[in-house]
This record gives C-alpha cells, structure tokens and sequence, in this order.
C-alpha cells in the first residue's frame, strides 16, 4: 500500500546546515568579544537595575532570615560576566533542545497510547526527532560539570556550613534532595543520579519503541504495535513523573531558595509546544520539498490543533502560576516575578512572551483554513519555537545572571548553533529511516482522514 | 418564511443510495431544499454544495462581546464607581480580572452560539419546526425539494427521484 520513500538528506541541506552554524558560530563570537570588551559600560547600565530589585526585594522582605537570596546569589562569586552569558547560554540552550528532542518520544507515546490513527503517516519524524535523546543527555551531564558554579548556587560548600558567613538555612534544608545519602555541599549524587537515570529511562524507551515501529516495516505483524503501545503507556507513567523532576532539577533549582509547584507543568507545556510546532514545521517542510504526499490539510489540521490547543495550555498553566503568586503577595514568592518584572532585558521579553506565545498563535491559528495552509503553519510555528526559546532565556537565566543578563549576539549565536546542530541530527536520522511506516495498522484510517 | 410552500420529498433507505442521489440530482440543474438524515453522513455536506457555517464567526463575536463586558464592568465597578483596596492591590488591577473575564467569554459565547444555532434551526420558542417525516429523527433519510424554487414539474421531479433511488415520494404542504 505505502511505496518505499526515503529522505534523502541532500549536500545542499548539509551546506545550509553548517552555514547556519557557521553564522552562529560568528555571532557567538562577536557576541563574546563584545561582551568582554564593552561588558563593563552594559553592567554598568544595569547597575540600577541590580539596586532597585535588592531594594525591592528588600522593602517586601521583612522576614529577615531570607534577606534578598536572589539579588545575593548573582553577586558575589565566580566567572566574569561574559563567561557566565556564556554558560547560562549554554545550559538554556539544552535544556530548550532536550526538550524538543523527549518531545519526539512523548509524541509517539502519545499517539499509541491513545490508539491514534490519524498521525500514521508522519510518526517518523518525531521518532528523528527523538534521536537528540542521547546527545542532549550527554550534553547535559557534561554541561553540568562545567556551568554548575555559576549556574546552580546551591552547588556552594559554603551554603551548608552550620554557623559559617555563607550558612542558608533554606538550601541546607533542601540539601537531601541534592546530595543524599553523601553530605551536604559535597558531590550531589543524587541530583546526578536523577540526570543519568531519567536521560536513561528515557532512550532505554526510545530504542524499545523505535525497533518495534522499525520491525514493523519488515514483518507486518501487527504484534509489533500492541508491543510499542503497552511500551508507550508505560514511558508515559514515567514521563509523567521524571519530566516534573526533571525540571524542578534543571530549570528551578537555579532559583534554589523560591519553588513553585507549577514548575514541572509550566516547563512540560513549554517543551510539548515546542516539540509540536518543531515536528510541524518539518512535516511541512518535507511536503514542500515534494515528500510525505499522502499527507493532506487534514493531518496538518490536527497538527495544527495541538499547537493552538497547547498554546492556551501553556497560557493557563503562566497564568495560573502567575496569578497566585500576584495574588498572595509573599515575598518569597514574589521575588521571582520582581526579578523578571523590574530588570532588562527580562521585562521586555516577559511580554514579548506572552504575545509571541499566546496572542498571536491565538489570534492567527483561530480559524480552519489557517490551521490547515502550509504558508500560515509555517507562520506560527517559528513564531511559538522562538517564543518559547524567550520562555526558556526567561526561566533559567535571571536566577544566573540577576542585573547583568543581556541578550544579543552571544545568546542568539548559541541559539544558531545548537538549531544547526539539532537539525543536522534529526535529518541525519531521519534519512535512515523509512520515511512513511510500510505495515502500520491504522495507515489506510490515516489515508482517508478527514477532519 | 412564507406558508403553503409546496415540498416533493423522497425518502432513502441508504446512505449510500442518498449520497449519490444528491450528487446526481444537484447535477440535473434540482434545487435541494434540505436533507435529513437520523445520523451524520459523511460527504453530505460537500455533495451539497453547502459552504462552511458561520457559526464560529457568531462565536467569536459573542465571546468578544463577554470579554469586553466582563473588563468593563469589573474595572468600571472596582476601579471607578465604588473603589475598593483589596489584597493591597490597585484598584483596578488586571491579573484578578482574567478569571472572571474568561469565564464569561465562554459563558456569552457558548449561549450565544447555542441560541444563533436555534434560530436558525428554526427551533423558536412558541413555533414548530417544519417535520418533512417524522422517520428522519428514526431510520430514514429524508429529502425535500421545493417545487417554488425549481422550474421542472412536480411529476419530472418525482421521477428524478424515483430514477435515483427514493424508495417513497411524498408531497408536503406547509
């Protein structure tokens, strides 16, 4: 029924690919040389900034036992500024990227969990796309060693010594969560244990699945499917729990004195946005280059869905988020949104934010035909992956850099390179595959879907 | 609408039968009225030419009408005609606002829409939509055609019918 199609990841993808990298590799540099040498005036600029968030922070801080934690941790130790852009860069970067790439597996997971038909003829691109898997987790682990002494304060022996100058009795008492069953302010191994077992779980489920999608082609029995949706249902059990860890470990521990327990679904929503926009913009793409011709406005439709539908998921779980903090006005709480509200650049990006992420996917993916036009897809799409990009830069990099945070040259230079380097990947890997599933049950459902 | 239309009206035992009679008959130059069927068909609506609803239009402007209300009113009645400090917020402080500002979009924008659907269904309060056999709401498909609109005789049409399928005709006077 299905012809054998194949992608074939041709020189002049290849020349693209590496000069997008090689242009971001130029900014990257010119980002750092500017950095380095003009970063003293743009501190200095931003030297207000730094005051008036300690004084806010210290004026709706009358509890003196955290006396601006925030303001405090981008202060003192470490790195000159333009290394630690560079490291906040870095880790925002993968930990943007990885997502995307789990994304790739969930998607599948969720297609086979649900006994989805609809999606049969594209399920290959998410499974390229879950090729990132291992080198976003080796990455990470590498990364980590690397960027922790910036990045994550609570990384400092200092903050555990009882009576010490540098003794914070909040991260001390959540030491265990990073450090058991060694002592505190020593290695985390139970931090890291968490990285390695979930990257783990994650590609142990993704090669599990892969081979029966791959089996599949060659045999036709249908076994193969039932044996990737029982895989599916359980990845997604634990998904459901390692994904929350994962950023509680990842992306808030940065902030280590505030917490939020929004913060394992606002990061989840953030990623499965991203990942949908980023498999349609490649379903699309494929299209345009003349591959992929059963797939009709009706697929891309759905796919279209899930991105305006997720869109406004991910507004609820900002909102909700946002909301309470608002509402309740305690400090502690608060201090995160200050940071954001009152400091450049993350003001004008906790907007931009909000319009790149909700209004406009909203506005423009209301109606039918917009959801189901390549043109108007390949609109949106790039619209929601840089927003949610911003998301990310919003998240991890105010905790890092307080006051001294810019983002120019450097942070977009990094963002080109890691999109070349992720693509080239998820191409590479997707010209291995069979591009459209030759036996999959639900193909000739998928054939004539109509929505 | 005016009263005493006359109405031919076929009836189909099959979907099938129906989708192709429809295509079949519209091909012939027939006016359709309207089809009825106890359950949704497939290619129905295409066969029939018609366009998309627009009834998400209507949606959208009821939801706009209960997002500009629902802001009005609450920054109107806190902000301005009777100022309250609550949470040692401003006065009319936007983030407290949403919930009742989205909740009241979709309230006003799902009666909206469920009302506009009746109206046009015909479905008014105090008035009875047109029944052209009550055996469309069971097991039949029904299909009525309104001799005023279509030049071709009532017994040519009745023949278009039968060659296409009907397994009844009926006459219907409203």
């Amino acid at each position: 029924m299905i012809a054998d199609e194949k992608y074939i990841f041709k020189p002049e993808t290849k020349r693209k690919l590496f000069i997008l990298g090689a242009v971001g590799i130029l900014l990257f540099a010119l980002g750092v040389f500017m950095a380095m040498s003009g970063g003293g005036h743009e501190a200095e600029g931003s030297q207000a900034a730094v005051e008036l968030s300690k004084n806010l922070v210290a004026t709706s801080d009358h509890a003196a036992a955290a006396e601006g934690p925030e303001a405090e941790a981008g202060e003192h130790h470490g790195s000159p500024i333009w290394l630690k852009r560079i490291y906040t860069s870095l880790w925002h970067n993968n930990v943007f990227f990885a997502g995307i790439g789990i994304i790739g597996l969930f998607f599948i997971a969720i297609q086979y969990a649900a006994q989805a038909g609809w999606s049969a003829p594209i399920k290959r691109i998410p499974l390229a796309i879950g090729h990132w898997i291992p080198f976003a987790g080796i990455l990470m682990l590498v990364l980590w060693f690397v960027v922790k002494a910036d990045v994550f304060h609570w990384t400092h022996h200092d903050l555990y010594v009882v009576g010490g100058p540098d003794y914070d009795a909040l991260i001390d008492g959540k030491g265990g969560y990073f450090f058991w069953p060694l002592a505190d302010g020593g290695f985390p191994l139970f931090y890291i244990f968490r990285m390695v077992a979930f990257f783990g779980l994650w590609y142990l489920f993704f090669v599990w699945i892969k081979k029966e999608m791959l089996a599949e082609d060659i045999d036709g029995s249908t076994e193969h499917w039932y044996t990737a949706r029982k895989l599916s249902a359980i990845f997604l059990v634990i998904f459901g729990y390692s994904s929350s860890v994962a950023a509680w470990d990842w992306v808030m521990s940065i902030d280590t004195h505030w917490f939020s327990t929004m913060m394992g679904w606002y990061v989840f929503a953030s990623w499965w946005v991203t990942g949908l926009a980023v498999i349609t913009v490649i379903v699309v793409s494929l299209k345009n280059a003349g591959y992929l011709k059963m797939v009709t406005a009706n697929h891309l439709h759905d796919l279209g869905k899930f991105i305006f539908a997720f869109s406004i998921f991910w507004t609820y779980i900002w909102f909700s988020q946002f909301m309470l903090i608002y509402y309740a006005n305690i400090p502690e709480e608060t201090v995160y949104f200050i940071t954001r509200l009152k400091n450049n650049p993350y003001s004008w990006i906790f907007y931009t934010n909000l319009i790149l992420n909700f209004v406009l996917p909203f506005l423009l993916f209301m109606t039918r035909d917009a959801k189901r036009h390549m043109s108007m897809l390949l609109v949106v799409c790039p619209i929601v992956i840089t927003g949610h990009w911003f998301d990310f830069y919003n998240m991890i990099t105010p905790g890092v850099m307080m006051g001294h945070g810019g983002i120019g040259l450097l942070e977009i230079g990094m963002g080109l390179i890691f999109t070349a380097v992720f693509l080239f990947v998820v191409l590479n890997a997707l010209s291995k595959l069979q591009l459209v599933a030759k036996n999959h049950p639900c193909m000739a459902e998928s054939l004539n879907h109509h929505i | 609408m005016e009263k005493n239309k006359n109405f031919i009206v076929g009836i189909f035992d099959d979907e099938d039968i129906l989708l192709h009679a429809v295509e079949h008959i519209r091909e012939k130059g027939v006016k359709i009225h309207e089809v009825f069927s106890p359950f949704p068909v497939h290619g129905l609506d295409e066969a029939l030419g018609y366009t998309r609803s627009r009834l998400p239009i209507a949606a959208f402007l009821f939801g706009m009408t209960g997002t500009i209300l629902a802001l009005f009113t609450q920054i109107w009645m806190l902000g301005f005609d009777w100022p309250m400090i609550i949470g040692g917020k401003n006065h009319a402080s936007l983030p407290p606002f949403i919930p009742v500002t989205f909740e009241f979009t979709v309230l006003l924008s799902a009666f909206g829409m469920v009302g506009t659907f009746f109206i046009v269904s015909d479905m008014k309060p105090y008035g009875w939509p047109r029944q052209f056999d009550l055996r469309s709401t069971d097991d039949k498909h029904v299909m009525a055609i309104d001799l005023a609109s279509n030049k071709l005789s009532k017994d040519e049409l009745s023949r278009i019918l039968k060659d296409n399928g009907a397994s009844e005709i009926n006459e219907k006077n409203f």
